[in-house]
């Protein structure tokens, strides 16, 4: 049997007994470990955002199909005297033909041989196009019985199959498209007639219904995000500023204070829907505020921001030396002065740093805006006023990726994540704003 | 809004309230400022305030009291009128303010005028019909006493918004007339307004308190009616989820607390040795330049919504592991264990990756509050780097980290996109985590969106729900303290 002494001996300066090499091996193992870690994390944060940006990209791009379309004044305007309420009476499904007659005519002009009928020609066109067509003759009565040039948008199969998505194989039990279709698409794109080109409607539009992936835009609910953070900003800066300014500089130690401190700090763990739970039931149930608005979308925020606000303003205003307080009072201003023109302006910077750091948690967050209904399609235009916006339906970026994830089409997956690129631009732009901010302005006492 | 009016209303007359307030103290002194016992400007905030809060106030006390008022007398009306029905007067009474509710939206619309409804007769006009065209849906036909209290909660509901106006503005008018009044070259007006500012530094910091107690009230009282209407034994014992509308659903917790702890589970089996190691090795090994360089990426992740590892793990962890696990000889491993993107190890591994950060960053202040001379002790008597972590730094660090371990078991339990939109909506008892599953919040967001009735249980069940996750997390955060608190060393 082996001593104590054997164990240790074997080794020297110059050569490792076998027991050193053990430890010499399992420290090199536990760096690598965490060396594997944080390869591991950074891994994953690079899948994820390769994996956003390759799949998101092509939601700003979109394939348009012109055609010279002409405008049959026997159709859209029977008697001929170009009254608005006579046009207004044609519906969509009396343009449909205009644009099945257009796009026969274009394919034979091409010379492009293909066995579908008009009808099916004009299923490579959105649903919308019927519509965008009586939008223009509506504005522009007077092109009636001209032959204008129309960029429409083409269906989200069409589209698909420009950016790789949708193949003739991946197609064989897809009713709505038939390889004919890609055919044709084909021969269109060699006439130069297809082409795919930058979306702004993605960034400005409106969603769009299931049947119509290809219109459906952030443009409104990005508006819906924003007067949701302007109500978080505007009550949540002075409330949480106003605690804290109470909790750091004039609160009396006393049992009423411990309480309201742990209160704030249990609020900065509470799970978010639970914000969600009390919006529903104080904001809507009780108070009977409209659903769905971007108002009560801000209180819950608010709410639920107001503890990471108070906490980092709470930071700020002790990061600043009591020295400055004492010079204030001793030149006789009152405690009230010396907080609001001396202690306030110094930390003024951080607090700026932590609101838009809480404002940025604020837009990205989803799970209380589901329980007040800010989610579901809102078809409806921009707000045309501020208290439109607050008060009718929208819903909210997250909200409005989520609820194309949750829709069958697989289109509209690329506008999900085309979507979350645009959320994270504006949290990648207030941060640098925070960081910013903080490298001018952040003082070292 | 004219709610909004008022208020913008309010805060002009406070405006101009400063000015004459200010003016007229200038004034009381023949324009020598120093003769004032306070700065000019005090004496307008003086006016200002006192035109605004009082005002201000009774407006937010009016809008909060009005509707509990008026649902007690409209009810009281109503059970008076006609107890002989099997109907509970709660559920009558959200159909009276769905109605009137609906008549408001209808008059807004334009689609009807108050003559109208004045004159309605419920038997023969189909309201019903006529509201869900508006977008109301009803759950049952309009009966004329429902009508007629609906009508009477309208009636009231405007009495007292005009009779609101009309008190708030006077407030305002009688606050500014007083300190107007009031204002003068001996009256002490900073004093004056330096305590009108305590009170409303004050009232933000118990904000936090309301938050709290509404929290816990709105939950409350919505969990009692529940188990008014459901046992509570099948709610804490039982050991089926199953919500259906004909009115025997079985609504139990325990699945549903399963499926939470089993994803929670997984979640912290990815988070906490990656952020561990990766806080050990920040902290302990990383030259200064990998750790100005590694940490902030790191929190990159922690700060990304949970939207988007929602939709990652929706659409790209789920067919990812489907593609190894499932489709059978199409499939990676040729296995046929998995048959749907969404699963618990889905919104489990997701969910780890969301944690790290916050585990790595937590785990790592507190590595570094250790102190050095610790470590120096131990290399000192010859120990390696890695043995000084693991039998000195860590020890010492324990409390903490458990700590931060709790706290981030608290945040997986009440993460919400992540599980609605990884995670499945079965609700069962399985240990395979390749099986779709669901948890509590998942099944708070399924009943209470869409249409809602609040006086069904599935719907109110809900309320439960949120309150047992409400104490779940309080429990878990205030147990991460008390061990923090508790065995915490004091090294200094």
């Amino acid at each position: 049997m082996k001593t104590s002494l054997d164990r240790h001996s074997g080794g020297s300066l110059l050569m490792q007994s076998t027991r050193t090499k053990r430890r010499n091996a399992a420290e090199t193992r536990f760096k690598l470990y965490g060396i594997a870690a944080i390869a591991v994390s950074l891994l994953m944060l690079m899948v994820l955002l390769t994996t956003i940006v390759s799949k998101g990209l092509g939601a700003y791009q979109q394939t348009f199909i012109t055609l010279q379309v002409e405008l049959l004044e026997k159709k859209l305007d029977k008697k001929g005297n170009r009254n608005l309420t006579d046009i207004k009476k044609v519906s969509t499904f009396g343009y449909a033909p205009l644009i099945k007659a257009s796009i026969t005519e274009t394919v034979e002009e091409l010379g492009i041989v293909t066995g579908l009928k008009a009808k099916q020609m004009a299923g490579i066109l959105s649903k919308g196009a019927a519509a965008q067509l009586r939008d223009y003759v509506i504005a522009n009565p007077g092109r009636i019985g001209d032959t204008v040039q129309f960029r429409f948008l083409a269906t989200s199969r069409v589209d698909g199959y420009l950016k790789g998505r949708v193949s003739r194989s991946s197609i064989e039990n897809d009713k709505s498209i038939a390889p004919e279709h890609l055919d044709l698409v084909d021969s269109l794109i060699e006439a130069g007639l297809i082409e795919k080109t930058f979306n702004i409607d993605f960034i400005i539009g409106a969603d769009a219904s299931d049947q119509r992936p290809e219109a459906a835009g952030m443009g409104v609910s990005i508006l819906g995000s924003l007067s949701m953070v302007l109500v978080v900003l505007a009550l949540a800066l002075p409330i949480g500023v106003g605690a804290s300014i109470y909790l750091e500089e004039f609160a009396p130690k006393n049992w009423v204070t411990d309480v309201i401190e742990v209160n704030i700090s249990n609020l900065a763990a509470v799970p978010s829907i639970v914000f969600g739970i009390l919006g529903l039931a104080v904001f809507i149930n009780y108070m009977h505020l409209p659903m769905s608005a971007p108002l009560v979308g801000g209180l819950v925020l608010t709410l639920m921001t107001l503890p990471t606000i108070i906490i980092s303003t709470r930071a700020a205003l002790s990061a600043v030396p009591p020295s400055i307080r004492d010079a204030a009072l001793g030149v006789g201003a009152s405690p009230m002065q010396t907080v609001f023109h001396h202690v306030l302006p110094l930390a003024a910077p951080g607090i700026l740093t932590g609101t838009i750091i809480g404002l940025a948690q604020a837009l990205g967050e989803t799970a209380p805006l589901l329980l007040i209904g800010m989610v579901g399609f809102v078809a409806s235009n921009a707000p045309d006023s501020i208290a439109s916006g607050l008060l009718s339906p929208n819903s909210a970026m997250p909200a409005q990726i989520y609820e194309w994830a949750k829709r069958a089409d697989p289109a509209f997956y690329e506008r999900a994540w085309g979507g979350i690129i645009l959320l994270l631009l504006f949290l990648v732009s207030m941060n640098l704003v925070a960081v910013i901010l903080r490298r001018r302005f952040e003082r070292r006492w | 809004m004219p709610t909004f009016w008022l208020i913008a209303c309010l805060f002009l007359m406070s405006a101009a309230g400063f000015i004459l307030g200010r003016y007229r103290a200038v004034l009381s002194t023949g324009g020598e400022v120093r003769k004032l016992h306070s700065l000019p400007s005090y004496y307008g905030y003086n006016v200002a305030l006192s035109t605004l809060l009082p005002a201000l106030a009774a407006l937010a006390l009016w809008s909060i009291l009005q509707p509990l008022v008026i649902d007690a007398r409209v009810s009281g009306m109503i059970s008076t009128d006609m107890n002989s029905e099997n109907t509970s007067a709660e559920l009558m009474m959200s159909d009276v303010q769905r109605v009137s509710e609906g008549l408001n939206i209808a008059v807004a619309r334009n689609e009807m005028t108050n003559e109208e409804i004045r004159v309605m007769d419920a038997d023969t006009v189909d309201l019903r019909s006529r509201l869900a065209d508006l977008g109301i849906a009803l759950g049952s036909e309009v009966r004329p006493e429902i009508l007629t209290a609906a009508r009477q909660h309208q009636d009231m509901t405007h009495a007292g918004r005009l009779m609101m106006t009309i008190v708030v503005v006077l407030l305002a008018i009688v606050g500014f007339a007083r300190s107007y009044g009031l204002t003068d070259k001996d009256f002490r007006a900073r004093n004056v307004v330096e305590r009108c500012v305590f009170a409303l530094l004050a009232l933000a910091a118990s904000l936090a308190i309301l938050t709290t107690v509404g929290i816990v009230f709105s939950m409350l009282f919505e969990t009692i009616s529940f188990f008014g209407l459901h046992s509570w034994k099948d709610f804490f014992l039982g050991t089926t989820w199953a919500p259906n509308f004909r009115g025997d659903s079985e609504l139990s917790i325990l699945p549903l607390l399963w499926g939470t702890i089993y994803i929670s589970l997984i979640a912290l089996l990815v988070a906490v040795p990656i952020g561990l190691y990766a806080a050990i090795y920040l902290s302990e090994y990383a030259s200064s330049s990998t750790r100005s360089f590694a940490k902030p990426l790191l929190e990159i992740l922690a700060g990304i919504p949970t939207i988007v590892y929602g939709l990652f793990a929706l659409l790209t962890v789920g067919p990812m592991l489907v593609r190894i696990f499932g489709r059978g000889s199409e499939g990676l491993l040729g296995l046929t264990w998995m048959t749907g993107a969404t699963s618990v190890l889905t919104a489990g591994l997701v969910m780890g990756i969301m944690l790290i950060p916050f585990v790595s960053s937590l785990s790592d202040d507190i590595i570094n509050a250790v102190p050095q001379s610790m470590r120096d002790a131990s290399l000192g008597l010859g120990a390696t780097k890695s043995e000084t972590v693991r039998q000195v730094v860590i020890p010492a660090a324990l409390p903490g980290i458990v700590g931060a371990v709790l706290l981030a078991a608290s945040r997986a339990i009440g993460e919400t996109m992540i599980v609605v939109m990884g995670a499945g909506a079965i609700a069962k008892f399985s240990t395979n985590p390749l099986e779709a599953m669901t948890t509590i919040t998942t099944r708070i967001v399924s009943q209470l969106t869409g249409d809602t009735d609040f006086a069904s249980p599935e719907t109110l069940v809900a309320f439960a729900l949120g309150l047992s996750l409400f104490v779940l997390t309080l429990g878990l955060n205030i147990l991460a303290l008390a061990i923090v608190r508790t065995y915490r060393e004091q090294y200094d």
